[in-house]
């Protein structure tokens, strides 16, 4: 299974599940991370330790931990 | 919250009280400034309102009541802010909600919106930001959308005013109007298991304020308020298995094990059609945003953190250099003022009070108003463009190995400019304990009010090319004392997991004059007024201590000996040594000579452990008691005696270096103690906090002076 935090800079991939506990998963649905949804990888930030992602219009900065809670389907 | 303070209204036929309700950062509090006159701090990131504010304004016969609440993104408790917002919408008393949702974003933000329309509360939507939704190519059919949802949408722009007078008339009509059901319809499945309750609610003739449909959907999202209700009802036992059944379903259909989560995917999806009916996008969107051009270069993996130490350096170096132009004139005028008010006063007490007392003292702080200015504005640009939250995405990792959360950087930063408010954006912060490791080093983070001491004894000690490095080199060694000290505290008194770091990046905004202007403003005008009130009073206090008791008996001793003494030279060798036998036998000499002993190994001497110490009362008092001091007490021939010519001949290098050091870690003021008791949740964290910083500050400052005076000889 592949993680958000596995795709590339530039990549888009689309959401298929989120592996977080409760209450980050509710974080990430209101900010639009839910399944079905496409994100786009927009930037690395030194060292890989928090990346930015796209969804929708909203761009929204994570963790590696946070994203690798994150299944993804590169597309 | 024990500040909240419920305001009632008064009952008045046509009175209407409005909660604002939206997404972070989709201009509420703007709004409301636009709507009424009032000035609340707005600025380009998520949190800057953390509490709610009450606005009141009449219009056209109605007297409005505007709650500008927290911004939220989802019905959840994950902060403090969000529970303000989320208790405030559930527990207290409203007319009307209106939803501000930003134009350029609409899928995202109806998410709120469909939570808040099963809250069965009369809505107005507020489409903000229509002039950039224009801008951007976005066009959105408000008739229909108003249509389609059941409330009305009025298109808004809070920065352009435009949109205003409609918005409020919608208020007023939807105000007055019956209320309406809401229009949310959910998938097939869902809806089946709507229908299912509702026909067994209606079979048993359940008594409930709200309609059946609007039960039935809180009871399937697991709400609190209607379950507790419908759980003392005899069609409980009946009723459970139903539900327990059609939650299944629900899950089912969606995958998943969490309601909530079921209900948001419903939720989007409705989003999704209203979207596809109403909005309409003109320009197909270029591959790359602006934001996201600009982003590549100041989020860039290497570049990104140079870039942002660059403009930190920057600012420090104008605030210097910048400051120091109109400082000249500043310091001149209070001269000459001194002079002239000095010749018109005949008692000598009195012109000693006036003249050294309250404008010496005044005058100190008042001369660091250019520098104040500059680093306002900057903290003002760094809020307001949005660039922000993209330095707490490059320092995240960073902070992240000193046990701090990203978003710590937000408060950190607001410490900058003061500590009060930054004690109050920490509610940003979820969880209690990073919140607490991030109160506890905010002070590291030097205040605005200490910035006339840094200046003062920069500019004394070193070239003006050299003083704004120097004043760089304090901030940063200050902020990076701070994340040592967040390490410890992290290992030792807050130990526990990381929290999750999810953040929104906003959209980079050309900030508005007017909006940088009136922040600027604002605060400048809060310390000139504290310069002229709170200061004014400590320096005459000051003067006071520093007067009394007089000493005839050394005055008599001294005056003969002066008149005897034949050279000019002599005389003024005996006038000097008078001066400083009379300040040292004065109530604050008594005080500093108490404590001098304490402060000794600092190598401070006792004026300066006294302006320490008057310093606890506000930092700005440090640099007039200063003034007060050393112009009571010092060389009388020195003709062009301006404070900073005066301390650097007064006090040895080391000296200084160590009072700086105490100056950046001990305690802040008392205002900011007070806030930081209360956010922290008690008066035992302020007592951690004195020992922490009285502790930390005498070590290092006692290293700071060792190490300077082997160095330096």
């Amino acid at each position: 299974m592949k993680t958000l935090i596995e795709c590339k800079k530039g990549c888009k991939a689309k959401v298929l599940k989120l592996n977080a506990p409760k209450e980050l998963k509710q974080r990430l649905i209101s900010f639009g991370v839910m399944k079905e949804a496409t994100v786009e990888v927009l930037e690395h930030a030194p060292r890989k330790s928090t990346i930015e992602v796209k969804v929708g219009k909203m761009r929204i900065a994570l963790r590696a931990e946070e994203a690798e809670l994150i299944e993804v389907e590169e597309i | 919250m024990s500040e909240v303070e419920t305001k009632k209204c008064p009952v008045i036929a046509n009175h209407i009280k409005v909660a604002l309700v939206g997404q972070p950062n989709v201009g509420k509090s703007m709004l409301i400034n636009s709507v009424s006159n009032a000035h609340l701090h707005v600025g380009n990131f998520s949190g800057v309102t953390v509490d709610k504010t009450e606005v009141l304004f009449d219009y056209k016969g109605y007297h409005f009541t505007v709650v500008d609440l927290p911004g939220t993104y989802a019905f959840t408790d994950y902060t403090i802010e969000e529970r303000v917002t989320h208790s405030y919408l559930c527990a207290e008393s409203y007319d009307l909600i209106i939803n501000v949702v930003d134009s350029t974003n609409l899928e995202k933000n109806l998410q709120l919106t469909s939570e808040l329309m099963s809250m069965s509360k009369d809505i107005v939507i507020a489409l903000n930001m229509d002039d950039e939704a224009k801008k951007e190519g976005i066009f959105i059919d408000a008739s229909y959308m108003s249509e389609l949802l059941g409330i009305p949408c009025i298109k808004v722009s809070a920065a352009t005013k435009s949109g205003i007078d409609n918005l409020i008339e919608a208020i007023v009509t939807q105000y007055e109007a019956p209320k309406q059901e809401s229009k949310l319809i959910f998938s097939e499945a869902v809806e089946e298991e709507i229908a299912q309750i509702v026909s067994y609610l209606e079979k048993h003739k359940y008594k409930a304020k709200n309609s059946y449909r609007h039960v039935a959907i809180n009871l399937l999202k697991n709400n609190k308020k209607t379950y507790e209700k419908i759980h003392d009802d005899p069609i409980w036992t009946e009723l459970q298995p139903i539900l327990i059944e059609a939650s299944k379903h629900i899950e089912l259909h969606h995958d998943s094990d969490d309601i909530k989560e079921a209900f948001a995917e419903e939720y989007a999806s409705f989003n999704r059609g209203i979207i596809a009916e109403v909005l309409k996008q003109e320009v197909v969107e270029e591959k790359k945003t602006l934001t996201e051009k600009i982003d590549s270069v100041l989020i860039h993996p290497l570049f990104g953190i140079p870039i942002f130490l660059f403009f930190m350096w920057s600012l420090f170096q104008l605030t210097f250099e910048l400051g120091a132009i109109p400082m000249d004139y500043i310091d001149a005028f209070f001269g000459w003022f001194g002079d002239t008010i000095g010749a018109v006063i005949s008692n000598d007490d009195m012109r000693s009070l006036v003249v050294d007392g309250i404008i010496g003292g005044v005058g100190a702080v008042v001369l660091f108003v250019p520098n104040i200015i500059i680093l306002f504005i900057g903290i003002a640009l760094l809020e307001s463009t949005g660039y922000m939250s993209r330095v707490a995405f490059l320092l995240d990792g960073f902070f992240h190995k000193f046990g701090l959360h990203g978003q710590s950087f937000i408060p950190l930063v607001t410490g900058f400019g003061c500590s009060i408010p930054a004690y109050m954006s920490a509610r940003i912060l979820k969880n209690d304990r990073d919140r607490l490791l991030t109160l506890f080093i905010i002070g590291f983070m030097s205040c605005g009010a200490r910035l006339p001491v840094y200046v003062l004894f920069s500019g004394a000690f070193f070239s003006p090319e050299m003083a704004g490095n120097i004043l760089f080199a304090i901030y940063i060694s200050g902020a990076m004392l701070g994340l040592i000290a967040a390490k410890i505290l992290k290992l030792t008194a807050f130990k526990g997991a990381d929290e999750p770091f999810v953040m929104e990046m906003p959209k980079y905004r050309l900030p508005s004059a007017k909006l940088i202007w009136h922040t600027v403003l604002t605060k400048t005008m809060m310390y000139l007024k504290k310069a002229g009130t709170f200061i004014a009073a400590a320096a005459m206090l000051v003067w006071f201590l520093s007067n009394y008791p007089h000493n005839i008996e050394l005055q008599n001793e001294y005056n003969t000996k002066i008149e005897k003494a034949v050279s000019e030279s002599d005389k003024i060798t005996l006038e000097n040594s008078l001066n400083s036998k009379l300040l040292e036998q004065s109530y604050l000499g008594r005080i500093g000579k108490f404590s001098e002993p304490i402060f000794a190994p600092l190598g401070l001497d006792w004026k300066m452990s006294v302006a320490l110490q008057a310093g606890l009362a506000a930092k700005e008092v440090v640099v007039s008691t200063l003034g007060v001091l050393y112009s009571l007490g010092s060389d009388v021939d020195e003709q062009n005696s301006s404070l900073s010519t005066i301390i650097s001949k007064n006090i040895p290098f080391a000296s200084a270096v160590a009072f700086i050091v105490v100056i950046m870690i001990y305690l802040p003021c008392l205002a900011a103690s007070v806030v930081f008791t209360r956010e922290a949740g008690g008066i035992k964290y302020f007592f951690y906090l004195l020992a922490f910083t009285s502790v930390t500050a005498y070590s290092l400052a006692f290293i700071a002076y060792n190490v300077t005076k082997m160095i330096s000889g």
